[in-house]
């Protein structure tokens, strides 16, 4: 089953993807097009990886590293589908990064990869954004590249784990303007969900809504304000967002 | 001698206006001893860390900022998340990892947000805290600032807060707040409020240049240089001026954890 949050008629509302439409938990159907969608799982924390792929890592001049980059973000960042993200005015270079988001379903404390999957609860699309200009080498990736306001988008759908067979099998691709820029597998990662779930068990416990993003592939592009970028994954959905401006928020 | 703070407690939902007295906490018109409470953490938004915002500190690590991988100073406040699972309160007990010879005690000031603030200048600052609490940024010890310690400060119960939030009309010039760490009693490190490479006001300014502070959020406001260190049986008390003390014990730890559940 595939959910969402989304918000309509005065409220907010828990609703499930049926025939295609969209169907409130009070029976009424929604036009995808009237209601504002909201991030798809209340999260708790947030963690991200960097340099989880490959060929991302040579792409931005790095060897994939021995053990997860891991970084957290706030709630700040987060923002639903077909929403609005803001780049300041003077940067060079802010480019998205699609990826596939494990939602944890439960508490995990020393898990192994071999019951890693007992622990997640779904999985959505994120887009973690960065902007690259803000990079300083002091816990980098430092929060001014990362933990903007809306630099992360994400949904439209959690969708249950059940309804994904090989989640380290998923076909990943953005679309910037409609024009496909990139496209990866999830089967490339450095470290896989069961791995990266028994290490963060590891030395932490994850809590239920606490969300991993796992990373991105290579063909991350600039983007500049006007554009709209659509974040894939198979079987997932696809999760779309448009580029803003400073006079938006009066700066 | 009595004055006001908001406190939680694990029998209230959300915060709870205590008065703290020399020897006593006054609490629905009763005189309470503190330990008489279970101590909650009185925050619950996000909590930012700020590395290298004390002068001292700064200076200490300047030579290594035109070396590799740091290469220039930094420009703008270094943050960093302690994520849901750290947050511990006041008489709780902190667990050293297995593994861990000893802990980092970094006693620091929190600024609790009061209304959310963003891009604000440093002159309004202050109209957007509520309050300050005392709090223990406890951490693996880690030489670099390179990579986010996450591993070295996201351990379960790694940061101690509270007791309780002083309202900042109690404390009209943070600026001159004194910082006191005590290990089973005997005063090891003082750190002055004064000592800020970025005063409070500057902080928040400079940090919501770039990121929206919610309601509730905890800005912390730097770590100490050279951190004393806690092991097993040790206990911790951090107390600020005009705020109060904070006060927790370091165990092992000693969890076997199999399928998420304790056992």
């Amino acid at each position: 089953m595939k959910h969402a949050r989304i918000a309509c008629f005065g409220a907010i509302h828990e609703a499930t993807e049926v025939n295609g439409g969209i169907k409130l938990a009070d029976g009424r159907f929604v036009n995808e097009k009237e209601v504002v969608w909201l991030p798809p799982v209340e999260a708790g924390t947030i963690f991200a990886l960097g340099l989880n792929y490959a060929d991302h890592a040579s792409e931005i001049s790095f060897k994939a590293p021995d053990e997860p980059l891991v970084f957290l973000k706030g709630p700040n960042t987060l923002l639903g589908h077909n929403g609005e993200t803001r780049r300041p005015r003077n940067v060079e270079m802010m480019h998205y990064e699609c990826e596939l988001a494990v939602v944890i379903g439960k508490k995990a404390r020393n898990v192994k990869c071999e019951e890693a999957y007992q622990f997640v609860s779904g999985y959505t699309v994120a887009n973690d954004y960065a902007i690259r200009d803000y990079l300083e080498n002091y816990y980098r990736p430092n929060l001014a590249v990362k933990n903007r306001d809306t630099l992360t988008p994400i949904g439209p759908w959690f969708v249950e784990k059940e309804e994904i067979d090989d989640p380290m099998n998923l076909k990943l691709y953005t679309y910037v303007n409609g024009e496909l820029k990139q496209e990866g597998s999830t089967k490339d990662m450095v470290f896989d969900i069961p791995f990266l779930i028994e290490y963060l068990s590891s030395f932490m416990t994850l809590n239920e809504n606490d969300i991993i993003l796992t990373g991105t592939p290579k063909g991350t592009v600039n983007v500049v304000e006007g554009d709209e970028v659509v974040v894939g994954i198979e079987g997932i959905g696809e999760l779309r967002n448009t580029i803003v401006g400073d006079s938006v928020f009066a700066r | 001698m009595l004055f006001r703070a908001k406190a939680r407690f694990s029998s209230t939902i959300g915060l709870e206006d205590i008065f703290v007295g020399h020897s006593h906490i006054e609490w629905k018109g009763e005189k309470l001893t503190e330990d008489a409470f279970d101590w909650q953490s009185p925050v619950s938004g996000t909590v930012y860390g700020s590395l290298l915002n004390f002068q001292e500190q700064k200076d200490a690590f300047s030579s290594e900022f035109s070396k590799a991988p740091y290469n220039n100073p930094p420009e703008r406040p270094i943050l960093y998340i302690k994520p849901r699972n750290t947050i511990n309160a006041h008489l709780r007990e902190v667990a050293i990892p297995n593994g861990v010879e000893a802990v980092e005690i970094n006693a620091t000031l929190g600024v609790v947000i009061g209304k959310t603030v963003t891009n604000v200048r440093d002159e309004n600052a202050l109209e957007y805290v509520e309050g300050y609490t005392i709090v223990n940024d406890v951490s693996v010890p880690h030489e670099s600032f390179y990579r986010p310690a996450i591993k070295q400060k996201a351990r379960d119960g790694f940061c101690p807060i509270g007791p309780w939030i002083v309202p900042k009309e109690n404390l009209p010039n943070p600026d001159g707040l004194m910082i006191w760490t005590f290990k089973n009693e005997e005063l090891i490190q003082v750190t002055s409020v004064k000592d800020l490479v970025r005063s409070i006001p500057k902080l928040i300014q400079d940090v919501t240049e770039y990121m929206t502070l919610a309601k509730g959020d905890l800005l912390l406001i730097g770590v100490p240089h050279n951190p004393p260190v806690a092991t097993v049986g040790d206990t911790i008390r951090i107390e600020i001026d005009q705020i109060g003390s904070l006060e927790n014990r370091f165990v092992l730890e000693n969890v076997r954890i199999a399928g998420g559940e304790k056992v």
